[in-house]
């Protein structure tokens, strides 16, 4: 493993471990990074995955022959939050976002999602307080006053979903909106591809496998790295091999396919490397749902109703 | 229209009845996962007799040989307990490990073999000293367990590592490992000892090695029309005693498939309740129960006729099923 600070050189970091005699690397690492990394190995027998990187752009005009993802991107997310509240007929949304260009990313991916799955923005709001401290001795006093304040106003709506990825402001939003509402997207009810209390599917084993090896709860960065290691063990013990070409080519033909304790096998779209997988709905303490849910249906399978369908897909390795 | 149509359905269940009643009366007993309870039916009446409270989150059943007790995995209990049929009170418990999920006696009658799920070991316990006689590692989260007609081998299959473990009864050595599919949950040898077959979850198909070599003979695929193919998740599976049939519980695809055993062609999908988890024939080998995880209730499929005649409403999440002769 090696770690690069942030202001590093991510690339030579990557050299490294190539000359080393490293074909497959799990890049935990932006996304402008990744891209970097992508590169900087192009035409080489290295494949990367990407473990972190939720930007649709990796999958789409940005995409890479090099780079497989096991984190889902925010399109998967939106898609997967979007299906869970509009089975609740939380079909009106209130969507707050932040001046962040993540959060521009992710509200564009809220709006994708409303469309295509029949959810109404009754209205946009953007908040623009620059984040000052985030503790002061008056705090919660403070913020009690501001969150209804921003809040009201607002059309009638169902839910109040907030894209706030750097969570300036949206952990504030729950118990404090004018409405009485639930709060979804960044904050509230949350799409991921994991949580520590998904016990269906066999998931508790893997959660205690976890906890017992790391002492700690598994988060959703923890399992799409488990799962670009598995994937890579998968295809070296079904190909019996330990050649990159082999691995390489399994991992994205017609035979692979790995049990992730998600319900159902996940593998990975061929139009743009993007592991398809169903997204976890869930509240800080529980999850709530598996998305995709009942009653959206596709045409081969219904997890590609997450994310970038082939139709629509921009990447051209 | 509506009154013959009425009439038609009359028949059909008076048929149902004739065929389960000229059966003789044995006793289904019900693992409820969630219920934390046994469902108790009488396989003649196809009426639940009783419903008996056990630990918590009983999955895989057995009766042991001489149908006196039931040997329960209560996986969150951590133990398998031991009911006594007579009395329908837990008379014992067995040191099993931790999170026991399956098990299965050796032909014998002694002893017991547990897989622990969250421990990647098989436990063997003696059935009369109620003493761990050994601790097998095998793959990661071991699951099924099959035994040889004669006793000789005991297969697991560990549902991360995709592998049927083949282990010498005797030595406790592991001598073959098979890659099967993703997720094999169920192992199964047929009654002449030649094959096993093992179902895997999520592939969505069937194994069937041959014993002997250890060599796989024949992937089995389902496609149900109308049922997307990832909700095809096979899990129990049952290998008539003359060879000629398996059924296996195909989970959310709420189906269980027939295959002509010698052919390993898939015949038919009979449609039972929701999530179908596993399967058991009754001794004469004319009903199969399907247990319902999902829905709450077990399918009875009349076995000659390939026909499911009756669901009955069973406690929480029915999972394991095992039928006495009595």
């Amino acid at each position: 493993m090696e770690q690069v600070p942030v202001d590093g050189d991510a690339v030579a970091a990557l050299r490294g471990l190539v000359a080393s005699g490293h074909r497959f690397v799990l890049v935990d690492a932006p996304a402008e990074t990744l891209l970097r990394l992508s590169d900087s190995v192009k035409g080489q027998d290295v494949l990367l995955f990407n473990v972190r990187a939720p930007e649709v752009n990796l999958r789409q005009e940005d995409c890479r022959a090099n780079v497989l993802h096991t984190a889902p991107d925010l399109a998967m997310l939106a898609d997967g939050l979007a299906q869970y509240l509009v089975w609740k007929r939380w079909q009106r949304w209130f969507v707050v976002s932040g001046v962040y260009p993540e959060d521009r990313a992710f509200l564009a991916a809220l709006r994708r999602s409303a469309k295509r799955f029949g959810a109404t923005i009754v209205e946009e709001r953007e908040y623009k307080e620059t984040p000052g401290a985030r503790r002061s001795d008056s705090g919660q006093q403070l913020i009690q006053l501001q969150m209804p304040v921003f809040t009201q106003g607002a059309p009638d709506y169902d839910v109040l979903v907030v894209a706030d990825r750097k969570e300036v402001f949206g952990p504030y939003l729950p118990y404090r909106t004018w409405d009485p509402r639930p709060v979804a997207g960044t904050a509230g009810l949350t799409a991921m591809s994991w949580h520590p209390a998904h016990e269906q599917w066999g998931a508790t084993q893997m959660q205690n496998r976890f906890q017992r090896f790391a002492k700690r709860f598994m988060w959703p960065v923890d399992y799409q790295a488990w799962v670009a290691v598995r994937a890579i063990g998968e295809a070296a013990s079904r190909t019996g091999s330990g050649d990159f070409a082999a691995i390489n080519d399994y991992l994205r033909g017609d035979k692979f396919d790995l049990a992730a304790f998600k319900g159902q096998k996940v593998t990975f779209r061929k139009w743009d490397g993007q592991m398809r997988q169903p997204i976890i709905i869930a509240g800080p303490d529980l999850p709530v749902s598996t998305s995709p849910q009942a009653g959206f249906l596709h045409e081969h399978a219904e997890v590609d109703t997450l994310g970038i369908d082939a139709p629509e897909s921009k990447c051209k390795f | 229209m509506s009154v013959s149509r009425l009439a038609a359905v009359v028949a059909v269940v008076g048929l149902a009845w004739g065929s389960a009643g000229t059966a003789q009366a044995y006793t289904v007993y019900i693992s409820n996962e969630k219920g934390n309870s046994l469902t108790v039916i009488d396989s003649d009446t196809l009426e639940v007799q009783t419903t008996i409270p056990v630990g918590q989150r009983p999955r895989g059943i057995m009766l042991t040989k001489d149908d006196s007790q039931v040997l329960i995995c209560a996986s969150d209990s951590d133990t398998v307990q031991v009911l006594d049929v007579a009395s329908h009170e837990i008379v014992a418990d067995l040191p099993s490990g931790p999170d026991p999920e399956l098990l299965n006696i050796h032909p014998s009658g002694n002893p017991v073999y547990v897989a622990n799920e969250d421990d990647d070991l098989l436990t063997v316990i003696d059935l009369k000293t109620r003493e761990r006689l050994a601790e097998v590692e095998v793959g990661v989260e071991p699951e099924g367990v099959g035994i040889s007609p004669d006793g000789k081998v005991v297969v697991v299959t560990s549902e991360t590592t995709n592998m049927a473990h083949f282990i010498d009864s005797q030595t406790y050595e592991i001598t073959d490992n098979v890659l099967v599919g993703q997720r094999p949950r169920f192992a199964e040898f047929t009654a002449d000892g030649t094959q096993l077959w093992v179902t895997a979850e999520v592939a969505g198909n069937v194994t069937v090695i041959d014993a002997k070599t250890r060599k796989i003979i024949k992937t089995i695929g389902f496609n149900v029309p109308g049922v997307q193919p990832e909700y095809i998740q096979p899990v129990g599976v049952r290998v008539s005693k003359d060879g000629t049939k398996a059924f296996v519980a195909l989970g959310p695809a709420n189906r269980v498939a027939v295959i002509d055993a010698k052919t390993f062609e898939v015949e038919d999908y009979l449609l039972v309740g929701k999530r179908v988890w596993q399967l058991a024939f009754t001794p004469d080998q004319k009903l199969l129960f399907a247990t319902n995880g999902n829905s709450n209730d077990v399918s009875v499929i009349d076995v000659p006729r390939l026909k499911v005649i009756k669901s009955i409403a069973t406690g929480t999440a029915p999972w394991g099923v095992t039928i006495s002769k009595n």
